[in-house]
């Protein structure tokens, strides 16, 4: 039977992955800031704004909301809209 | 432990790779067509392809123990040309009743555009008209969710299909629940950059139940890992998962999910019944 891990024994399991991660992420915010040019203005650098802020909310499913913020829409009308 | 990779591009695999996998535990694999990379020219590229996957890779599984399954069909990266992609279908019947073809796949969605649909459409008819098992390809990426709520829509009004015949994969966090409530199976793919990894593979495992997941490598041309299944077992098995809990997801699930394929011939190594 299995038994899920506690919230502490979770967090000590993951905590040098997780820091290793956040790390990386630091170190390539600061590669595209040493780069020469803004990309304030490109989508998909306001897409990852986003999505950081996202790891920073407190409500959970967050994997799922962050598939979400990188998707396209859905229209459930599609069979009829013909741009698609 | 034995397991099945139920999604694997075998024909672009070294044998290093098989010799590898059988040490591992791999005892069968199912391997759907797809695109090979490039855009093939003509209906005889496709026909020689096909023969490749049901004749010559099955051999080559066979010289390391490796049972070879294989799913007929044309993807959506070639099904843009909707004339090309009738020409491909009208090749699949002489194919669909040789040993251990499973159905049709891996069909699905790409780009999501109308000519893409009207292919899958055709295809999903010829699975149907005969009795075949489906599997389905979802998009990459962006297009993931719109072209798995997609195919989704064109089965539920497909008064024919029987979701539990159905394998939606590729599916992540923001799809496995549409896949699983629709009755499909929800395959999931481990990739080391796009798709899924090992720990959120448990974690989709651990929050949806295992009753109807497949879990798979994938492994083609591209970044992949052809032991990407026994990474998911150790990921599983470092997390308090008992042998009867991985076994289920990574064996007993995807050979319950081939048996009800006409054309499967595998006799497990343990002796037990397919």
């Amino acid at each position: 039977m299995f038994t899920p891990c506690s919230a502490a024994e979770t967090l000590d399991r993951e905590f040098l992955t997780f820091r290793a991660k956040l790390v990386d992420l630091a170190a390539t915010l600061d590669r595209i800031d040493r780069g020469e040019g803004t990309p304030t203005a490109d989508p998909r650098y306001k897409l990852l704004r986003q999505g950081l802020e996202l790891l920073a909310a407190q409500e959970g499913d967050r994997a799922s909301r962050m598939q979400m913020l990188f998707s396209l829409p859905y229209d459930p009308r599609w069979r009829t809209d013909t741009s698609t | 432990m034995n397991f099945i990779d139920p999604h694997i591009h075998i024909a672009s695999r070294t044998t290093d790779d098989l010799a590898v996998m059988a040490r591992m535990g791999c005892v069968l694999v199912a391997e759907p067509a797809f695109w090979m990379g490039y855009d093939r020219s003509g209906t005889n590229s496709f026909h020689d392809y096909f023969r490749q996957l049901t004749e010559w890779e099955p051999r080559r599984c066979a010289n390391y123990g490796i049972h070879h399954c294989v799913w007929m069909g044309i993807n959506a990266k070639e099904a843009e040309d909707v004339g090309f992609a009738r020409e491909v279908i009208a090749e699949l019947p002489q194919f669909l009743d040789r040993p251990d073809v499973l159905g049709v796949g891996e069909i699905g969605l790409h780009k999501c555009t109308k000519n893409e649909v009207a292919t899958l459409e055709a295809l999903i008819d010829l699975a149907l008209s005969s009795n075949e098992q489906m599997l389905f390809h979802t998009p990459h990426l962006e297009d993931k969710y719109k072209g798995t709520r997609m195919i989704l829509d064109l089965l539920a009004n497909e008064p024919r299909v029987d979701p539990a015949r159905v394998c939606i994969d590729h599916c992540e966090e923001h799809t496995i629940r549409l896949a699983l409530e629709a009755g499909c199976w929800a395959g999931i793919t481990l990739y080391p950059t796009t798709k899924a990894t090992p720990e959120r593979t448990a974690d989709m495992v651990e929050l949806y139940g295992s009753e109807r997941l497949l879990v798979n490598s994938s492994a083609d041309w591209g970044p992949s890992n052809p032991l990407a299944v026994p990474d998911f077992m150790f990921t599983m098995r470092k997390r308090g998962h008992g042998p009867a809990a991985i076994r289920q997801t990574v064996y007993d699930n995807p050979l319950r999910f081939m048996r009800a394929s006409r054309n499967f011939r595998f006799t497990p190594p343990d002796g037990s019944s397919a």
